[in-house]
């Protein structure tokens, strides 16, 4: 309900008074939010009864093809970057879970983070986050990226911890983390991406970025 | 009217999936050939040599696993306890250095079959890397029993290693050796003789013997070129003294060449264990070594052959409990310097190839 009300506020409030759309007989078409198909089709499913269990419904569906197909940008940084390889290779396979290394950002939504990053590295990891399409997610693997390290604590160079420039979702401890600990935080992040009303969330952006 | 062509800067990394890790070449392009290259490092200066100063010579044991090349990490350990040894005096038992030579050469196999694995795939070939991880993974279990880490063990310690071998391991270690030179020939089916392989690899990125021995390379880099030289030969350390093996060296100086290198030293590299676990003494593991060592004042080089090259230690002591002074020679690093020769007059294409046969590790080159 909510959200209907903003965003016919927001449309009303931007568009000209003069023009209302017509049909091709004249008559008056009906009104529309003007922002976007998602947020119209949330507000009018939250209108509607039953509406509401429609739409966990469908989220519930585009959730697990997300949670499902993960793709993760081919990014290592240091020694934990090995043990990511590890897990991608022959005997963890992380392939069955339908996740599949890209090698650009542009076609990826998951960053893991492996190894310490210096401070040289730090925009560059920030870049390559930014690059990468919205609803994107970042696994921080190994001490060095979540806080520094065991090691590096007390060192001029090693950023202490990657979540000063990007935003974590899982954090996966271990100097290095095994695969079998990479795989446990990748289905903590499959938890969470099933969680996520992605619907309304979208929604919602669109009507604050309108 | 002559068309006007210009050269073209191409940045390639820091992050890119054929760079190893986060190297940054900045790449002169004159359409398609490549009229120079200029590798850009930092981006993953850890500060090792700094932070050694800051502590004692016990626990930098750990530090030099991560902070140096973090595929060798026993064989920088192996470096970095031979030099404190050397310089204190210790003297490790029978037993310790035949085990450090076992581990020694089984991390050599793994790191080959990471480089063997990434570099196939950065051709193409996408099954030799999954069968090189197969394999690896039998010689992490083997580790992992022993040392109880996968890649980074802090298993040797100053005077000996840290605990003895379990029981079953010899013959468990052997039963891979033979299990493992059936692989390596099978390795050798999907690349040696591939055409698809010959012509990206055979020829190309050529280095000649006095500028690889110009270039400081050495390892597998400089053999492929004809530099006849391995510090386990020349300046035998543990028992390599000992053991009869053959260290490959070939002319052609071209990437094909290093690969050829490589897997002759994997093969060599079982021989060594074979007759390292045929010899192994019984008796300590470990000299008697105080948590709160004190080297004396002096200082000491020390060089070991590790997978990449001459890897070498410097250390300087003033008596205390932290040294005070630590230099690393990198072999990755050294190796770089020679990549601008390989690369110039080669196709763009071809820059992944070359770049893939020199075996870079970036913590090695940046430290
Ligand atoms: S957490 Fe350990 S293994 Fe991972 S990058 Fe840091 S030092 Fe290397």
């Amino acid at each position: 309900m909510n959200t209907l009300k903003t965003s016919t506020t927001m449309a009303t409030g931007s568009a000209t008074p003069a023009a209302a759309p017509t049909g091709p007989a004249g008559e008056p078409l009906p009104r529309r939010s003007q922002i976007s198909p998602i947020a119209d089709a949330v507000a009018i499913m939250d209108q509607i009864p039953g509406g509401g269990l429609i739409l966990t419904t469908v989220e519930a569906a585009l959730n697990w093809g997300r949670a499902s197909s993960i793709w993760p940008l081919t990014f290592g940084l240091a020694c934990c970057a090995i043990e990511m390889m590890a897990a991608y290779a022959s005997r963890f396979d992380l392939d069955r879970m339908g996740i599949i290394p890209r090698a650009t950002p542009r076609q990826a939504d998951l960053i893991i983070v492996a190894g310490r990053a210096t401070i040289r590295i730090a925009p560059i990891v920030r870049r390559l986050w930014e690059q990468m399409p919205e609803l994107r997610y970042v696994i921080s693997m190994g001490s060095c990226a979540t806080c520094g390290g065991p090691f590096y604590y007390d060192n001029y160079s090693i950023l202490k911890g990657i979540d000063q420039v990007i935003p974590v979702d899982v954090y996966v401890p271990g100097c290095p983390p095994r695969p079998e600990a990479l795989i446990e935080g990748i289905l903590k992040l499959q938890e969470k991406i099933k969680r996520e009303p992605i619907l309304r969330q979208q929604a919602a952006a669109a009507l604050r970025g309108a | 009217m002559a068309l006007r062509t210009e050269e073209l800067m191409l940045n390639m990394g820091p992050q890119h999936p054929s760079t190893h890790g986060v190297l940054r070449l900045v790449v002169t392009l004159d359409g398609e050939n490549v009229m120079d290259v200029q590798p850009d490092i930092g981006y993953l200066h850890s500060s090792v040599e700094k932070m050694m100063e800051h502590r004692t010579y016990v626990q930098n044991v750990a530090l030099v696993d991560r902070g140096m090349d973090y595929l060798i990490a026993l064989n920088n350990e192996q470096a970095y306890c031979l030099a404190v040894e050397q310089l204190a005096g210790i003297v490790t038992p029978e037993r310790a250095r035949y085990i450090r030579v076992i581990f020694d050469e089984l991390n050599r196999i793994a790191s080959h079959l990471v480089w063997l694995g990434t570099w196939a795939i950065d051709l193409g070939a996408t099954t030799v890397f999954l069968w090189c991880f197969r394999e690896r993974e039998m010689i992490l279990d083997l580790f992992e029993k022993v040392t109880g880490g996968r890649l980074h063990h802090v298993y040797y310690r100053l005077g000996g290693v840290y605990a003895d071998l379990p029981e079953g391991w010899v013959e468990e270690c052997g039963a891979f050796l033979d299990y493992f030179l059936t692989r390596v020939d099978e390795y050798e089916t999907l690349l040696t003789k591939n055409p698809i392989f010959l012509a990206r690899t055979k020829g190309v990125g050529t280095i000649s013997r006095a500028d690889a021995i110009a270039m400081g390379a050495s390892g597998p880099v400089a053999r492929a070129s004809g530099v006849a030289y391995d510090v386990r030969k020349a300046a035998p350390y543990e028992v390599y003294d000992r053991m009869e093996f053959n260290v490959p060296v070939l002319t052609d100086g071209d990437c094909y060449a290093r690969y050829l290198v490589r897997l002759t030293e994997m093969r060599e590299s079982v021989r060594i264990l074979r007759q390292a676990l045929l010899n192994l003494p019984g008796g300590e593991i470990r000299a008697r070594v105080p948590m709160t060592m004190k080297a004396p004042r002096g200082e000491i080089y020390v060089h070991t052959e590790s997978p990449r090259g001459d890897l070498g230690i410097y250390l300087v002591s003033d008596g205390g409990e932290t040294p005070y002074r630590v230099k690393i020679r990198a072999p990755s690093f050294s190796n770089l310097y020679a990549l601008t020769e390989m690369m110039k007059g080669w196709k763009i294409a071809d820059v992944i190839a070359i770049l893939g046969s020199i075996d870079i590790v970036l913590s090695d080159v940046d430290r």
